[in-house]
């Protein structure tokens, strides 16, 4: 964290981080409200790589790739899978749109006030140095393993709980014994 | 950033090849199409049904066993380049073994409930 430069003449990465927001918000849109839910999963696949862009500008390397292998990659799949087997056959749904949408759109606004206020609240005048070398595997390896290896364990234990949970919905098949 | 330089150079390399001869393709083309032609290709044979179909819930599980292991691996990468510090060892080896271990739990229930038989 270092002095705030003026807001006035943005920096190339500041346009380039701005320009990826653009595109993180623009996407995030169309995925709510395509028509075709195989396409809001492909959507999502460009709102998440435009996030991991924007982790990439700030320096913060690995998370950016754990972003495109996890995100990107495996919950993507997940998503898709998740719809193949909901849905079929897939195509232009018009029943997309639930009528709680009133009641979704006031959560939502809440949900981004609380976080838009804590965030500028919490990091007004905060200016992230952005020289290379701050967000390698190493430096978040050492901040997991010296000061958050609970949280880390516990993931583990959330893995779990969904595997289990995922086997026992899905093996109505197998009958039990 | 600007060591990713030749990361966007290939990115952008990679798009211009893949649309430059996509695009070629159909300048050069000749078409003549007929609904024969633009039927779908399965095999040399008539498609049968639609292009989607309801998967089976039990791929649900090979996805997810598929995250597992991706989330799994992606902590391995940071306890790679650290736990043979000094101050850490031991201690390190057995939080990450631990984790492991819990994940290996799931795998192990998965196998005893026969999810990952192929039937």
């Amino acid at each position: 964290m270092s002095e705030a430069p003026s807001y006035l003449s943005p920096t190339g990465h500041e346009i380039v981080f701005l320009l990826l927001g653009v595109v993180v918000v623009g996407t995030g849109l169309l995925v709510v409200t395509t028509r075709q839910v195989v396409h809001a999963a492909l959507w999502l696949v460009v709102c998440l790589g435009a996030l991991a862009g924007c982790y990439l500008v700030l320096t913060a390397e690995f998370v950016a790739w754990v972003q495109v292998l996890i995100y990107v990659g495996a919950v993507v799949v997940l998503l898709l899978f998740g719809i193949m087997l909901t849905r079929a056959p897939i195509g232009r749904s018009p029943d997309l749109d639930s009528r709680n949408r009133p009641v979704a759109a006031v959560v939502a606004l809440a949900t981004a006030a609380v976080l838009v206020t804590v965030v500028v609240d919490g990091f007004r005048h905060a200016y992230v140095d952005l020289s290379p070398g701050k967000g390698t595997a190493e430096e978040v390896g050492v901040a997991v393993f010296r000061y958050w290896v609970l949280p880390f364990e516990a993931l583990s234990v959330l893995l779990l709980a969904a595997l289990v949970g995922a086997i026992v919905i899905s093996r109505t098949d197998i009958r039990g014994r | 950033m600007s060591s990713y330089a030749p990361v966007i150079a290939l990115f952008a390399i990679g798009v211009a090849v893949f649309a430059g001869a996509l695009l070629v393709n159909r300048l050069l083309r000749p078409t003549h199409s007929t609904p024969d032609k633009l039927t779908t290709y399965e095999c040399g044979v008539d498609p049968v049904g639609e292009g989607w179909a309801q998967s089976q819930v039990r791929y649900y599980v090979f996805t997810y066993l598929y995250v597992v292991f991706a989330v799994d691996a992606v902590f391995l990468f940071p306890w790679a380049t650290v736990f043979a510090r000094p101050g850490y060892g031991m201690t390190t080896l057995v939080e990450m073994f631990v984790f492991l271990g819990v994940i290996a739990l799931g795998i192990v229930y998965a196998w005893r409930k026969r999810v990952l038989t192929w039937t």
